[in-house]
């Protein structure tokens, strides 16, 4: 019988794994704002005296007991690649309080599999949060204490890094079932008290909402996806977990019973919303990149067509083929768009950073109507703009724009001459987005373009690599 | 939008107490305004022969600081206030509310009653 690959502690993990000044360390953030394991990890790290380490999670969320920024200062952390840095070290490195020697890197969803694929992200040591494992790594993330559901975004890690640490709270009987990683992936295993907090993986960007505006504009967009000519039987969609895009699944459940069709497929990070759906025979099958909150979570286990599906195959941007490439309508969050329907999904005109790109540029190129649904004005900030803080999603794959005050297409999308006819017979108002912007702008005002002359701090990559945008520090140096 | 005011406001009538030639004196410091979202909360303080000194906090300040500015400005010339200090801790209101809670400010800093007439003609 082979050994255990059980160590007594997350330390003894590092140190087994040979982590070394210079490494790269890699997370996943499926418990989202109720991760718990980032932080020992960390806090281990930092009692090494581990140093100059390269962070690259999926992505960075606000997490109470980990001050990333901290990492930063204290030189445990001198680069970041990841999805998003919202929070403090994202604010600190616009306003110049933190610095990094290199810009940080954000790609979205689907850049990061290509990137390791292509060692331009190098992983050596993967920490990987599992809710349930084995002694010889086999685990999951459906079952034990404090399930997260979909692990999808680490297969990747599990597949490319040169060690694989399993973090667990839940030590179950060899072989652990169901596993979504095997134990040829994996080096060693660790229990803990607790990895994470399930009912907070709901707290961030997945919440529901009951504000008129939002639900106007999810209103909206249901009707847009509803006139479209492929709304039919076996249609695909994903909606996300912004506060529009929730209530907008909740409006297309409605369209579907209505007009009797149901969806092949809904995609992405899944919530409670979806699987409703799911369990009302709306849609066949639920292929989970993430789970956005505690029944999504729980979901996979209980319901055969609810399954766990790797970033790579949801999203990647060098594969023999991925779940986007057949998506036909896509639901995007924004915080601004411009009249050349580029989106910012980072900065906001507070100058901090205000979100990620998570899959939205994937999403965006990928669907065959891809729709950013804002409200057109947030208090006085203009949402459509002459041109946007930071360019994450280009413009071109943006079919149509969503607001309260109207509904824009993009002439210049693929899509676009079959929008135009199927809206035309719906009778739903369209706009230029010229026009949306310029309504807008009578409400705010014009806003004072803003011109930052300090270093580069981000680096802004789309999914095969290029530089979209590189935001620089506010303060002149 | 707020060049088509400014005309609304060339001659603003003042308190009834208060002769319409008469420019506002302030008396003492006064607040109006909330700390919620699109609100702005104005605190005016008499400045006498300092002029007018504005200190403006405000998450959208790098965007629209000078919008915001200006229209407190306009506020101070409508009323013929010379000398005044104005505390703005903006939470991204509108043009139209930052006029409103600065003038609320400056009638309640100067102890004058509103002449509410002067909105019938609007």
């Amino acid at each position: 019988m082979r050994d255990s690959k059980l160590l007594g502690s997350i330390r003894e993990a590092i140190e087994a794994a040979g982590l070394k000044d210079g490494d790269t360390i890699s997370f996943h953030h499926s418990f989202r704002e109720g991760d718990l394991a980032v932080g020992q990890v960390m806090e281990a790290i930092r009692s090494l005296g581990i140093k100059g380490l390269r962070f690259a999670p999926s992505a960075v969320v606000n997490l109470a007991n980990f001050s990333l920024a901290d990492c930063v200062r204290d030189g445990t952390i001198n680069r970041v690649e990841a999805s998003g840095i919202r929070g403090e070290l994202g604010d600190g490195l616009l306003d110049g309080s933190i610095v990094l020697p290199q810009p940080a890197i954000l790609r979205p969803h689907g850049a990061r599999p290509r990137a390791m694929e292509a060692r331009e992200l190098t992983v050596d040591v993967a920490f990987i949060v599992a809710s349930a494992a084995d002694e010889r790594g086999n685990c999951t993330g459906q079952i034990g204490a404090n399930p997260c559901g979909s692990l999808g975004y680490s297969f990747v890690d599990a597949r490319l890094a040169k060690k694989v640490v399993i973090i667990t709270d839940t030590l179950v009987p060899y072989p652990c079932c169901p596993a979504s990683i095997g134990q040829r992936y994996v080096d060693y295993v660790v229990e803990v008290e607790q990895i994470g907090d399930p009912a907070k993986i709901g707290a961030g960007a997945a919440r529901l909402t009951k504000n008129p505006r939002d639900l106007a504009i999810a209103q909206q967009v249901a009707d847009v996806i509803a006139a479209c000519s492929l709304f039919r039987e076996g249609f695909s969609f994903q909606t996300g977990a912004g506060a529009i895009s929730i209530a907008c699944t909740k409006f297309l459940s409605q369209r579907m019973a209505e007009q009797r069709v149901t969806a092949s497929f809904a995609l992405g990070g899944i919530t409670a919303a979806i699987i409703d759906m799911y369990d009302a025979g709306q849609i066949r099958t639920v292929e989970c990149s993430q789970s956005f909150d505690a029944v999504a979570a729980g979901a996979i286990l209980s319901r055969p067509g609810v399954v766990e599906i790797d970033n790579a195959d949801y999203a990647g941007a060098c594969g023999k083929g991925i779940f986007l490439d057949r998506l036909n309508f896509g639901v995007l969050g924004a915080l601004e768009v411009d009249v050349s329907f580029n989106v910012n999904i980072l900065t906001g005109a507070s100058g901090r950073m205000m979100g990620g790109l998570g899959g939205g540029p994937d999403v965006a190129v990928g669907a065959d109507v891809s729709i950013v649904a804002l409200p057109i004005v947030r208090g006085r900030i203009p949402s459509v703009v002459e041109r946007v803080e930071a360019r994450c999603t280009p413009g071109d794959t943006v079919a149509c724009v969503v607001t309260q005050a109207g509904v824009a297409l993009n002439p210049r999308h693929r899509s676009y001459p079959m929008l135009r006819e199927d809206l035309a017979k719906s009778g739903i108002r369209l706009a230029s987005i010229e026009e949306l912007c310029a309504l807008a702008y009578s409400i705010t005002g014009r806003p004072q373009p803003m011109t930052y002359t300090g270093r580069p701090v981000v680096k802004v990559e789309y999914r095969d690599g290029t530089i979209l945008d590189v935001l620089q520090s506010h303060t002149v140096e | 939008m707020n060049n088509q005011k400014a005309g609304r406001f060339a001659r603003p009538a003042f308190g009834a107490d208060m002769e319409e030639e008469d420019a506002m004196v302030l008396k003492k410091t006064a607040v109006a305004g909330t700390l919620e979202s699109s609100d702005v909360m104005v605190t005016v303080t008499p400045n006498p022969g300092r002029g007018v000194e504005i200190e403006l906090e405000s998450e959208v300040k790098a965007a629209f600081g000078a919008a915001i500015e200006a229209v407190a400005r306009r506020e101070l010339e409508l009323a013929g206030v010379e000398d005044a200090h104005l505390l703005l801790r903006d939470k991204g209101a509108l043009d139209c509310v930052i006029s409103a809670r600065v003038r609320c400010a400056l009638y309640r800093a100067a102890e004058a009653a509103y002449d509410w007439t002067r909105e019938d003609a609007l």
